[in-house]
C-alpha cells in the first residue's frame, strides 16, 4: 500500500500542471420530423472533428476521439474523402419531402483519393475489402464491373479544389441488404457506443422495424475557421430512419421517444461537446404539442426552407426534469395542412417486353412554378445491359430537351459498366424524360447469381442539382449551426443543394436451365456414340450372304421329298 | 471361303487400328487437354530441407589480461580452438553447435580500458576501441586479483557484446597452459550460454518442427509466453476509461512512446518492423465484478479471475485494417470511480506490486488507481495526469517479455550489467536473433514442406507458375539461411530466414490454390461415361473376340501338330 500512495503523492503535482487542451471534439444531434403521413423521422447525426494532419505523410497514430480503424484506413489508403452508406428501403421524396442527407438503397460508397496515389484502382480494391471487414458489408463485391468515376456529378465535398476525376471511385451495390450486423460497427465507431448520450436510442430491434433505414458515415477535411487556416478532419455517422404510422405507430397520430426507439434518455455523451435534440415544428406549431414543452427555439435554412425547430439541450440538467428521464411527446391535434411539395423529384422504371431489349426511362420532374434549373444526371449501368445510346432521347413538355454537356462511356464487356452523365436544363413546372434503349446480354453460367430469376438490379440514378431558393440561404460555412444544415457546403444565397436517387431496376436477364451442361453433354455424347458405333460396325464386321432359310411350306416339301428320294427344292 | 477368310481378317485389322488410334492419339489428347497446370516444384530439395541439419557456428575471442598468462606461455597460446557439439532433437532434425574460439593476449589500450575503476566504465572503453560483429562475442580474461569485479562475482557481463572473466583462484601460478585452457573452457562456454544461444532456447525455438515432450512445463510456459516469429508486429496502447463522467483522463502516450518505446524499438528493427498506434477508449468495462475486499477497503481483482477480463474488452479493441502483422496489445485500464481502487491479487492472495498482468501472446493489462487525484471533496468530472513513467516502465517490461527478449536467471556468480538507456543490450538482441533465425528456419521448413505434401496428395490442385515461384525463392532463402547460420554471419542469416518465411506463407496462402480444391472424381466420370462407355465397349468386345480366336488357333494348330 505504501508504495502506491508512494507512487499517487508522486503524481500529485500533475494536476496542478494546465491540462492540454484537446485537439478533438465531439457534438451529437437527433432532428425530428413529423411527417405529413403521420409517419415519423428522425436524424441522428455524430460528429467528431480532429485537428489533425493525415495528409502529409506524418504518421498519425495516437487517437482519441477519432476512431483508431478508420483512421488507420485514411492514413494507409491516402483517402481525401470518403462517403460510404448503408440503407434499406426507399426515400418516399413525394411522400416524406427531401431527406436532410440522401442515400441510395443499397450500398453506396464514393471516395477521392490524394493525388500522390499512383495506383488508384489497386488502393480501391483493397480499400473496399478493408471496409467491407470493418462495416461487416459486402463491399468486396465491389470490383471494375461496378465502379465509375463520375466527371461532374460527385464534387468533393470537404476544402480542396481538386476536380481531376481520376482520384474519384464510385460504386453501389443496390442488392445489399442492411441489417443488425451493420448498425453494431457502425455504432462501435462512436466515442460513447451505444453505453450513453443519444446513440443509447439506437437499438436495432426498433430501428429495423421501419420503413426507412439509412446509417453512413462520412469523413472529409473541414476547415476550422473562416480563413481556412487549420483544417481539420470530420467523421460524421449519421443515420436516418422513418417510423410507419401503421406499422410502428399503431395508426394513431402520436409519437415518443420511447414509443419510437424504446428507450428514453437520460444523459448526454460526456464527451460530446454539444448533445442536442430538434423537433421540426415549422409546418404548424399549433398542430401538435409537445410534452415537455420547451422556449428554445432556433431557425435554420434547409433545403431551401426556413425551418424552426424546438430545441432540447442534454448537456443542461434541467432537461430531463424531477424524473431524470426525457421522453419527448408529439401529439398531433389536427391532420390539416399541406406538405410543401420538393421541388426536385425523380422516378425511374424498366420498359419493353421480352427478354431481348427493353428501355430504361427516367422522369425528372421540377415543380418550381417559374424558374427553370439545370440537373446534373448519372447513370451507371452494368454492362450485362447494352445500352444503344444513339436511341438517348430527352425530351419536355413534348419537346427535345438538348443536353447541355454529355459526357458517356461505354462499357467493356466484364470488366466495366456505362457511364452515362448529362446536364440537363428542366422547365418551369415540367416533367424531363429520359429514356434509352438496351439489349440483354447472355451471361456465362458461372456469372449467374445465386437466384437468377430474382432478376438482376441497377443501382439508382443520382440527380444532383442546385435548385433556385426561396429564402437566403446561410453561405457562412463556419457559423455555429445545427448539424443537418451545414453537410452539404453552400456557395451562394440564392440556391442549395439536393442529390436526389432514383429507385434502383431490376431487370430480368434471359437465365437458362443450369443442368443444361450436362444435358449438352448427354444428348452430344449419344450422338457421338450412336455415329461411333454403326462406323464401327460398318469397319470391323465382315459381311457374307447368307441363305435365307426356307419356309416352313418348303421345309415339309423337302422332308416328304425326302422319303420319296427326289432331290429337295 | 478364302474371301470370307480375307474379310474376317480385314475385320480385326479394322478393329485393332481404331483400339491403336484410341490409345495413340484419344488417350493422350484426353489426358493433355483436362490435365491441370502444374508448374515445377524443387521437390528434391524440399525433401532435403525436410531432414533439418542446422549448425550454429559462434565466434568466440578470448582475450588474455596482463597477468593471467605468464610471457612463455604467451608465446605458446593456440591461435584457435573449435569445438563441435552434436545433438540429435527428433529424426528429422539435429543440431550441431560450433564454438570457434581465439585467444589473444590484451593490447595496451585494452589494458588501459581495463584498469579502468569499475567494471562498467570498463565495459563501455573497450567497446569504444573495437567493435565486435553480430553474433560474435569478446570474453576477457583478467586476474584474480583484479578489482573491477566485487568480491562473489566471477563473471561480469556488459551491455554490449563483451564479458569480463576473472581466473578462478586455483590457477594462480605455476599451471601449464593446457591446464587454464581445461579451466577456461567450461566457463567461457556457460557465458557463451547466457549471451548467445542456449541448447534450451534453440529448441523452444524449434517447436514448430519438434512436438515438445512435456518434460518441463516451466520452459514451455516460457516458451509460449513470446509472440510468435514475425516480419512485423503492431503496438497498440489503449486507455480505457470506463467512467468518463468522473475522470477526464490526459496520457501524454507521444511523449511517452518517443522516450520509452521507441528506443528499444529501434534497437530491435533489425529483428521486425514495429508500429506504435494508440486509442483512448470509453464506457470499456473488465469481464469480471471485482471483489470488495473490506480488510483493505479496496477492489480486488483474482489470479483465477484474470483470464475472464480481456475477452469483452477485446471486441472494443478493434483489429488492425491496414496491416496482418500480429498485434500486441497494451492496456491501461482506470478503474471507474464506484469500483476504486482497485488491486490485482496474486495466487497466493499477495498484492501484485505492479497491479499489472499479462497474457501470453496477446499482451498486458496495468490496473491504474486514481483515487489520490480525488482530493478532500471531489468534484466530478476529475482531471487526470497520468504518470507515464510509471505506466510505461512496466510496460516496457511485458514488451520485452511478449517479445522473447528472455531475462533468465544467469548462474551463480555472474554479474548482468542493467541495461541502458536503449533498454536492450547487445548480447540480448543477439540472443534474440538467434532463436529468431532458427525458429524463422523451423517455421518456413515445415510451411513449404506440408505445403508441397499437400500438392503432392490433391492432384486437382493447380499450381501457378507464380507460386511455383514463390516457393523456389522460398526454399533458396532458406538455403541461404541455413548456410550464414553455419557461417556464423547471424545478421544475413536472419535477413534470408525472413525472406524466407516471407515466401513460404505467401505461396502457402494464395488463393490460387484454393480454386478447384474439389472436383470431385465421380463427377467426372459422370461426364464421361455418356461418351466413353459407348465407345470402349465396342472396341474392348472385338479385341476380346480376336484374343480368344487367336487362343483358339493356335489350341488347333497345336492339336494338328500332336
Amino acid at each position: 500500500m505504501s508504495k502506491y500512495a508512494a507512487a499517487q503523492k508522486q503524481a500529485e503535482p500533475a494536476v496542478l500542471q494546465p491540462t492540454p487542451q484537446p485537439k478533438d471534439d465531439f457534438q451529437e444531434e437527433l432532428v425530428v420530423r413529423p411527417l405529413h403521413s403521420g409517419d415519423i423521422y428522425a436524424s441522428f447525426q455524430f460528429r467528431t472533428l480532429w485537428e489533425t494532419d493525415f495528409m502529409r505523410g506524418n504518421k498519425v497514430s495516437h487517437y482519441r476521439l477519432f476512431p483508431k480503424s478508420l483512421g488507420q484506413v485514411i492514413s494507409k489508403f491516402s483517402v481525401r474523402e470518403l462517403h460510404i452508406s448503408f440503407t434499406q428501403g426507399y426515400w418516399r421524396t413525394m411522400q416524406w419531402g427531401q431527406p436532410y442527407l440522401p442515400s441510395p438503397p443499397g450500398a453506396e460508397l464514393w471516395v477521392w483519393f490524394q493525388d500522390s496515389v499512383t495506383d488508384v484502382d489497386a488502393t480501391w480494391k483493397e480499400l473496399t475489402n478493408v471496409l467491407s471487414g470493418i462495416f461487416c458489408a459486402s463491399l468486396n463485391f465491389i470490383d471494375s464491373t461496378n465502379t465509375v468515376q463520375p466527371s461532374a456529378s460527385f464534387k468533393p465535398l470537404g476544402i480542396g479544389n481538386v476536380t481531376d476525376h481520376r482520384f474519384l471511385r464510385y460504386a453501389t451495390l443496390p442488392r445489399e441488404i442492411v441489417c443488425t450486423e451493420n448498425l453494431t460497427p457502425w455504432k462501435k465507431l462512436l466515442p460513447c457506443g451505444s453505453k450513453a448520450g443519444l446513440a443509447v436510442l439506437l437499438k436495432s430491434e426498433k430501428l429495423f422495424h421501419s420503413s426507412f433505414h439509412s446509417q453512413a458515415v462520412h469523413i472529409r477535411p473541414v476547415c476550422q475557421d473562416w480563413q481556412c487556416k487549420t483544417t481539420s478532419w470530420e467523421l460524421r455517422q449519421t443515420l436516418n430512419v422513418v417510423f410507419d404510422l401503421h406499422n410502428s405507430g399503431q395508426g394513431k397520430r402520436e409519437w415518443s421517444l420511447f414509443k419510437m426507439f424504446s428507450r428514453t434518455l437520460t444523459e448526454a455523451c460526456p464527451l460530446a461537446s454539444s448533445s442536442k435534440i430538434y423537433i421540426d415544428i415549422t409546418d404548424n406549431p399549433e398542430q401538435f404539442e409537445l410534452s415537455p414543452a420547451t422556449s428554445l427555439l432556433s431557425q435554420a435554412m434547409v433545403l431551401g426552407d426556413r425551418r424552426t425547430f424546438s430545441v432540447y439541450d442534454l448537456t443542461q440538467q434541467d432537461t430531463f426534469g424531477s424524473v431524470r428521464s426525457l421522453n419527448l411527446l408529439i401529439r398531433w391535434k389536427s391532420t390539416e395542412g399541406d406538405m410543401l411539395r420538393p421541388l426536385l423529384h425523380a422516378e425511374r422504371y424498366v420498359a419493353g417486353y421480352g427478354l431481348q431489349t427493353g428501355e430504361i426511362h427516367t422522369l425528372m420532374y421540377n415543380h418550381h412554378p417559374y424558374r427553370s434549373f439545370p440537373v446534373l444526371l448519372l447513370d451507371s449501368v452494368p454492362w450485362y445491359l447494352r445500352l444503344y445510346i444513339h436511341t438517348l432521347t430527352v425530351t419536355s413538355k413534348g419537346k427535345d430537351n438538348k443536353p447541355s454537356y454529355i459526357h458517356y462511356q461505354p462499357s467493356k464487356d466484364r470488366v466495366r459498366p456505362h457511364l452515362l452523365e448529362m446536364l440537363v436544363q428542366l422547365p418551369p413546372n415540367s416533367v424531363t424524360e429520359v429514356t434509352v434503349q438496351f439489349e440483354r446480354a447472355l451471361l456465362k453460367w458461372t456469372e449467374y447469381t445465386p437466384d437468377p430469376n430474382h432478376g438482376f438490379y441497377v443501382g439508382s440514378s443520382v440527380i444532383s442539382s442546385l435548385v433556385p431558393s426561396t429564402v437566403a440561404m446561410d453561405t457562412n460555412s463556419t457559423r455555429e449551426r445545427p448539424l443537418f444544415s451545414s453537410f452539404f457546403p453552400c456557395k451562394e444565397e440564392s440556391s442549395y443543394f439536393v442529390r436526389v436517387y432514383t429507385e434502383p431496376l431490376l431487370v430480368n436477364l434471359p437465365t437458362p436451365d443450369f443442368s443444361m451442361p450436362y444435358n449438352v453433354i448427354c444428348l452430344t455424347c449419344t450422338v457421338v456414340a450412336v455415329g461411333y458405333g454403326s462406323l464401327y460396325n460398318l469397319l470391323t464386321r465382315s459381311f457374307q450372304i447368307e441363305e435365307p432359310s426356307p419356309g416352313l411350306a418348303k421345309r415339309i416339301a423337302n422332308v416328304i421329298r425326302k422319303m420319296r428320294g427326289v432331290p429337295p427344292l | 471361303m478364302a474371301t470370307t477368310e480375307v474379310e474376317r481378317r480385314r475385320g480385326q485389322l479394322a478393329a485393332l487400328s481404331i483400339a491403336a488410334v484410341v490409345i495413340i492419339v484419344g488417350v493422350p489428347l484426353w489426358w493433355r487437354t483436362t490435365e491441370t497446370y502444374r508448374a515445377w516444384l524443387p521437390v528434391s530439395q524440399i525433401k532435403e530441407l525436410a531432414k533439418l541439419q542446422l549448425q550454429l557456428s559462434a565466434d568466440v575471442e578470448v582475450v588474455f589480461a596482463r597477468g593471467t598468462v605468464t610471457p612463455e606461455q604467451q608465446k605458446k597460446v593456440p591461435l584457435t580452438q573449435t569445438q563441435e557439439e552434436e545433438r540429435a532433437i527428433d529424426e528429422d532434425t539435429a543440431l550441431r553447435y560450433r564454438y570457434e574460439t581465439r585467444y589473444r593476449t590484451a593490447t595496451i589500450m585494452e589494458e588501459d580500458a581495463l584498469n579502468q575503476p569499475s567494471a562498467a566504465e570498463a565495459d563501455l572503453s573497450l567497446h569504444t576501441l573495437s567493435e565486435s560483429p553480430c553474433g560474435s562475442l569478446v570474453v576477457y580474461v583478467i586476474p584474480e586479483s583484479s578489482s573491477l569485479l566485487p568480491e562473489d562475482v566471477n563473471v561480469y557481463i556488459g551491455q554490449r557484446r563483451t564479458a569480463l572473466l576473472r581466473i578462478g583462484p586455483q590457477m594462480r601460478v605455476g599451471k601449464t597452459l593446457e591446464q587454464l585452457l581445461a579451466h577456461l573452457e567450461p566457463r567461457i562456454k556457460q557465458v557463451l550460454q547466457v549471451m548467445s544461444f542456449s541448447h534450451n532456447d534453440i529448441t523452444a525455438a524449434l517447436s514448430d518442427r519438434v512436438r515438445f515432450s512435456p518434460d518441463n512445463k516451466e520452459s514451455i510456459a516460457d516458451s509460449m509466453r513470446a509472440f510468435k516469429s514475425s516480419p512485423g508486429y503492431e503496438i497498440t496502447f489503449s486507455l480505457l476509461n470506463p467512467d468518463p463522467k468522473s475522470h477526464r483522463l490526459h496520457w501524454d502516450i507521444e511523449g511517452a512512446v518517443q522516450t520509452y518505446i521507441q528506443p528499444l524499438l529501434t534497437k530491435l528493427s533489425p529483428v521486425a518492423n514495429f508500429s506504435i498506434d494508440s486509442q483512448t477508449l470509453y464506457y470499456t468495462m473488465l469481464g469480471v465484478n471485482p471483489r470488495f475486499d473490506t480488510s483493505r477497503s479496496a477492489y480486488t481483482l483474482n489470479a483465477d479471475s484474470l483470464a475472464h477480463v480481456i475477452n469483452p474488452v477485446e471486441a472494443r479493441l478493434g483489429s488492425n485494417a491496414a496491416s496482418s502483422n500480429p498485434v500486441l496489445n497494451f492496456l491501461l485500464y482506470v478503474p471507474d470511480a464506484q469500483h476504486s481502487p482497485l488491486y490485482i491479487q496474486g495466487r497466493k492472495k499477495q498484492e501484485v506490486p505492479s497491479n499489472a498482468f499479462h497474457s501470453p501472446r496477446w499482451g498486458g493489462i496495468m490496473v491504474y488507481n486514481v483515487n489520490g487525484f480525488y482530493g478532500s471533496e471531489p468534484e466530478f468530472p476529475v482531471d487526470i495526469n497520468i504518470d507515464m513513467a510509471k505506466v510505461m516502465g512496466v510496460f516496457l517490461a511485458q514488451l520485452r517479455l511478449l517479445l522473447g527478449v528472455q531475462s533468465s536467471t544467469p548462474p551463480p556468480g555472474f554479474l548482468v550489467a542493467r541495461c541502458g538507456s536503449t533498454g536492450l543490450a547487445d548480447w540480448e538482441l543477439d540472443r534474440l536473433m538467434w532463436s529468431r533465425s532458427v525458429e524463422n528456419v523451423a517455421t518456413a521448413t515445415t510451411t513449404i514442406t506440408s505445403l508441397a505434401q499437400l500438392l503432392d496428395q490433391i492432384g486437382n490442385i493447380v499450381i501457378n507458375d507464380n507460386i511455383a515461384q514463390q516457393v523456389s525463392s522460398a526454399v533458396t532463402s532458406l538455403q541461404l539461411a541455413v548456410a550464414e547460420l553455419e557461417a556464423g554471419n547471424l545478421g544475413f542469416a536472419l535477413q534470408y530466414s525472413k525472406e524466407a518465411i516471407l515466401a513460404s506463407e505467401k505461396a502457402f496462402f494464395d488463393p490460387s490454390l484454393l480454386h478447384l480444391l474439389y472436383f470431385p472424381d465421380d463427377q467426372k466420370f459422370a461426364i464421361y461415361i455418356p461418351l466413353f462407355l459407348p465407345m470402349c465397349v465396342p472396341i474392348l468386345l472385338s479385341l476380346l473376340k480376336i484374343v480368344s480366336e487367336a487362343r483358339q488357333r493356335r489350341r488347333e494348330k497345336q492339336a494338328k501338330k500332336d
